[in-house]
């Protein structure tokens, strides 16, 4: 990742080391491996996703994900994504700013902490939800008192995203913003810079495009979470309902075309994603090769 | 990528990063604003909803002569895996009914799932009016943190079960393996699919079924009877944790010989499938399975739902509501409805939970509570 030099192999065979040079047809080989598995893995399923969408036609398709339920699981599901990728952002930032630029006590602490979210299962990351607000949870009768209900409902579907997806910005910046170190700051504060300044003007500038391809990573997870949203989700039809959790609703209801069309459209928000996050890469790759020159 | 990205932004201050911290301003913003448009749809919504809520607050406060109509109200009944469709068309017509008789409009949500994993969320705060779970015990457990008084099997006729069924057996087209009773599902080649009893309501009538009929076939031997269910069990590849789960497998996944499913299920995959893919098999002896209904009175009570949550619930007992149970295979208990729907079901005798396993709380304990029988006898990857 980040900070580590990879060699770049010259395109010309001559120029590069012996043992790197694979005769053509183990070269092909290999590409041909790859392709085959990558289209029996990914390809297939994705193409079958659409046909089974589509096997009754385009109206059962169109009335599908245009029907109540399945919008108010789509507004759902961004909803908690757009709520918890910002919050996760501010906090990888902060974090990442935190680790790379100061020295402090229990350092690797938090770094293991921030990582725990990719350790544990999400459905264990919904259980913990639901053992601290549930009714019977820790704050369970404190929230009841006031009548704030956070599990099987909005609150608790953001804060279990938001729990899954914490990990994704603060470690695509860290890695980057520790190879860059408090250089850079510390310049700008011998220029004169005040804080929020340096920030703008200097971090901000460095990481953008870590941050942003950090951001897309945590939100098409977000927009993905099946197992620990099904744990707090509570399963109301056309209120707690995401998409996947709507996914799996309709295809338990022998609606087989629905619950594909549903599906396709959460395909249709991964390649959006997708399309973003090369148009990032391919932004920065520009960026820095126009400024390297 | 990015240590190429180091070298470059050495430059500090130069035009070029301030125009692309310009740029990923923008884009910061760009996000910010879809979030604010995302957080301002959801809260037009329930802003929107909120507001529709004051006014008619407020009319009435200002026109209490003109009797304006109620505010709407919303109930959410939690039930279990094979009620779907019954209530999506229960729902509709109580709708119906009560804006007919009250004026007020009421909008029913849904929540289906594992019966005892759905009672596990009213336990955990999921805000239930009514549930309406597949046996008992589940709403038993709901009544010990006090969010259901104890005497509610009193409160609604037929120990506040509208509708009943039983167990009955799904088997592929033909019936391959020549099933015909309990024994058939111990033979050391028939794989059984069933849902787990620590979760599922159907699951653990179906294993009260299994252990009712291996009790009367060997004189009353418990211990022949745990040898009998221990058997069926090794037979089952995989526990799905509700009923509707459990129907998946065997029928879109293609997955075991036998299905134990409650017969509504049944009957409702053949009506979806067609009959030429499967057949349903009667065995001889199976069990009265009374899937009850409550009021959840904390709930009710705290938001004022109580009066509608009871004509919900005895809904159910009305001409018209046994008339969708019927629809939707469940057995009616209403006399009239019930002669209309009888060629529906086969004759089975039935076990009761009362008389023969003395009652839910006594079975729950004995077979299904951690270190029950069920605990003896199923080992996972057996």
């Amino acid at each position: 990742m980040a900070g580590v030099v990879t060699a770049h192999l010259s395109r010309d065979p001559e120029l590069r080391p012996r043992h790197r040079n694979e005769p053509r047809w183990v070269q092909w080989l290999l590409i041909g491996l790859a392709l085959l598995f990558m289209l029996l893995i990914v390809a297939l399923p994705l193409v079958s996703i659409f046909i089974e969408a589509f096997k009754r036609g385009v109206d059962v398709y169109v009335a599908s994900i245009t029907e109540s339920d399945a919008l108010s699981a789509l507004r759902l599901t961004l909803l908690a994504a757009v709520i918890s990728v910002p919050i996760n952002t501010l906090f990888g930032i902060a974090a990442a700013w935190a680790i790379s630029k100061f020295r402090f006590r229990g350092k690797q602490f938090l770094v293991t902490l921030i990582d725990l979210p990719f350790a544990v299962s999400p459905v264990i990351a919904g259980l913990i939800f639901v053992l601290l607000f549930g009714a019977q949870g820790f704050f369970g009768p404190w929230l009841d008192d006031r009548n704030i209900q956070i599990i099987f409902a909005l609150p608790g579907i953001v804060l279990a995203t938001a729990f899954v997806t914490f990990p994704f910005v603060a470690r695509e910046l860290i890695p980057l913003m520790q190879a860059q170190g408090p250089h850079e700051e510390e310049a700008a504060v011998t220029l004169g810079a005040k804080g929020w300044q340096i920030f703008w003007r200097v971090t901000l500038p460095n990481i953008k495009w870590g941050l942003l391809y950090g951001m897309i990573l945590c939100n098409a997870r977000a927009m993905g979470e099946f197992g620990a949203v099904s744990v707090v989700s509570g399963h109301i039809r056309g209120q707690t309902n995401t998409l996947p959790l709507h996914v799996e609703i309709l295809y338990n209801e022998y609606q087989f075309s629905a619950s594909f069309a549903v599906a396709s459209l959460l395909v249709l928000l991964a390649v959006f994603t997708l399309i973003m996050k090369s148009f990032i890469e391919w932004k920065s790759h520009r960026e820095t090769a126009k400024e390297a020159h | 990528m990015r240590q190429d990205l180091l070298k470059t932004l050495r430059g500090v201050f130069t035009m070029k990063t301030m125009i692309s911290a310009r740029l990923t301003l923008l884009l910061l913003a760009v996000v910010l604003v879809v979030s604010a448009c995302g957080g301002g749809g959801g809260n037009t919504e329930t802003g929107g909803t909120s507001g529709g809520n004051t006014e008619t607050t407020t009319t009435p406060n200002n026109g209490e002569a003109k009797t304006d109509p109620p505010k709407p109200v919303e109930l959410l009944n939690v039930s279990y895996d094979p009620t779907r469709e019954l209530y999506v068309e229960f729902n509709e017509a109580f709708a119906k009914h009560w804006k007919e008789e009250t004026g007020q409009t009421v909008t029913i949500n849904q929540s289906h799932g594992g019966s005892g994993k759905q009672g596990r969320s009213v336990i955990d705060g999921l805000k239930a009016d009514v549930v309406t779970l597949a046996l008992g015990y589940d709403i038993d457990a709901i009544t010990e943190p006090g969010l259901i008084e104890p005497d509610w099997q009193s409160q609604f006729e037929n120990n506040s079960s509208p509708y009943t069924s039983t167990i009955v057996f799904l088997v592929r087209s033909g019936n391959p393996k020549g099933i015909k009773d309990w024994d058939d599902l111990i033979k050391p080649d028939v794989e059984v699919i069933t849902p787990n009893p620590k979760t599922s309501g159907g699951a653990r009538w179906n294993y009260l079924a299994a252990w009712g009929y291996a009790l009367k076939h060997n004189n009353n031997d418990e211990a022949k009877a745990e040898e009998f269910v221990s058997a069926l069990f090794k037979n089952v590849p995989v526990l799905d944790s509700g009923a509707r789960g459990s129907t998946t497998t065997f029928v879109e996944r293609k997955i075991g010989d036998v299905l134990l499913a409650w017969e509504n299920e049944a009957l409702l995959s053949l009506d979806e499938f067609g009959e030429g893919e499967f057949e349903i098999v009667t065995p001889s002896l199976s069990i009265l399975a009374e899937p009850p209904v409550a009021i959840v009175d904390k709930v009710v009570d705290d938001r004022g739902t109580r009066e509608v949550a009871e004509a919900y619930l005895q809904y159910l007992y009305t001409e018209e509501g046994q008339d969708i149970a019927g629809k939707h295979y469940y057995r009616p208990t209403l006399p009239a409805i019930a002669e209309k729907y009888k060629d529906q079901y086969e004759q089975i005798e039935l076990l009761t939970i009362n008389d023969d396993f003395g009652g839910w709380q006594t079975a729950q304990e004995k077979h299904f509570s951690d270190g029950g029988t069920f605990d003896k006898i199923y080992i996972p990857g057996s």
